[in-house]
């Protein structure tokens, strides 16, 4: 692994990589700003709605640039090719990249049925739904930086 | 996995930590903009805090185990002129980011020292703090800096 870490890519993989790696970071940035929000708002609505818009604003434009990143550089490197198998790392990151963006998309939905809750005054509950799904996600998010930095075999 | 390549995950892991604690400052500078009463302000501070770790874990994850990484590493030197431009934009966004700090912390201080005095409607001047123009260059500089040190991790210049 230390001779994969020693290796300099070809330049053409830098900015599709780039793309990849900063998108995750909005990504996660959107998700630890809308839990910390969420979390700590004590039920105050302008801090539920606000980390609410964190997940919309901007982890949800992380998630569509990180994986349009993944697309990209992974045809670069010759992932896609047909009969090429994929490393298990490779897969892993796949495949929470997408599970999460689904889930990433249902906490989405049910936040923003319960901003409208909440502006009718009714409860906090699919709000906090929304904030367990986020810390689920930054979990989920942590493995998949595991498995692309340190490529497990 | 090596002790080398968990390393690298550590390294990895902590520059998503700095990146994650600016994104969240950058969510408290926008809606801080908004907020002209003491008890707003000072519902921000626990979100503060949680940028302010995952900045601080962040900034010496990335320094302590990237030098641990420049020298554990064979291909790479201390001196390779990415490491150092790395080295050296660290600094200055560490330097840039406690001072964005100390400019929001204006407004912070003033929403406390409203509170202790009763005042809890909205005030003009707290306003001000929190609309500070000074911490909003500031902040926008420190997030420049760290995406330099981004481009600069991943183009590896002269590599």
């Amino acid at each position: 692994m230390t001779t994969v870490i020693a290796t300099v890519r070809p330049h053409a993989w830098d900015f599709p990589l780039f793309l990849h790696v900063l998108g995750a970071m909005i990504l996660v940035g959107g998700l630890l700003a809308g839990a910390a929000c969420l979390g700590l708002a004590r039920g105050d609505s302008r801090f539920l709605r606000l980390g609410y818009r964190s997940l919309l604003v901007v982890a949800l434009p992380g998630w569509l640039v990180m994986r349009v990143g993944a697309e990209w550089i992974a045809s670069k490197e010759g992932w896609n090719d047909k009969g090429v198998p994929t490393p298990r790392w490779l897969d892993i990151g796949f495949f929470l990249a997408d599970v999460g963006g689904l889930i990433l998309l249902i906490s989405l939905i049910v936040g923003g049925i319960g901003v409208r809750r909440l502006r009718a005054g009714r409860g906090t509950t699919l709000l906090r739904t929304t904030l367990a799904l986020s810390v689920v996600l930054l979990g989920a998010y942590v493995v998949a930086v595991w498995a692309m930095a340190g490529k497990p075999s | 996995m090596s002790f080398v390549d968990w390393a690298l995950v550590v390294h990895v892991l902590s520059a998503f930590a700095y990146v994650a604690g600016l994104v969240v400052f950058w969510v408290l500078v926008v809606a801080v903009r908004r907020t002209d009463t003491p008890a707003e302000t000072l519902r921000m501070e626990p979100i503060v805090k949680v940028g302010g770790v995952a900045v601080g874990v962040g900034a010496v994850g990335t320094i302590v185990v990237g030098i641990y990484l420049a020298f554990a590493v064979g291909n790479y030197a201390i001196w390779d002129g990415w490491i150092i431009a790395a080295l050296v934009l660290w600094a200055i966004s560490g330097a840039l980011g406690q001072r964005t700090g100390a400019a929001y912390m204006q407004g912070m201080n003033k929403a406390k020292e409203l509170d202790a005095a009763g005042k809890t409607g909205p005030d003009e001047g707290l306003l001000a703090l929190n609309r500070t123009q000074a911490g909003l260059i500031l902040h926008s500089l420190t997030s420049l800096a760290v995406l330099l040190i981004l481009l600069d991790m991943i183009f590896k210049p002269g590599a």
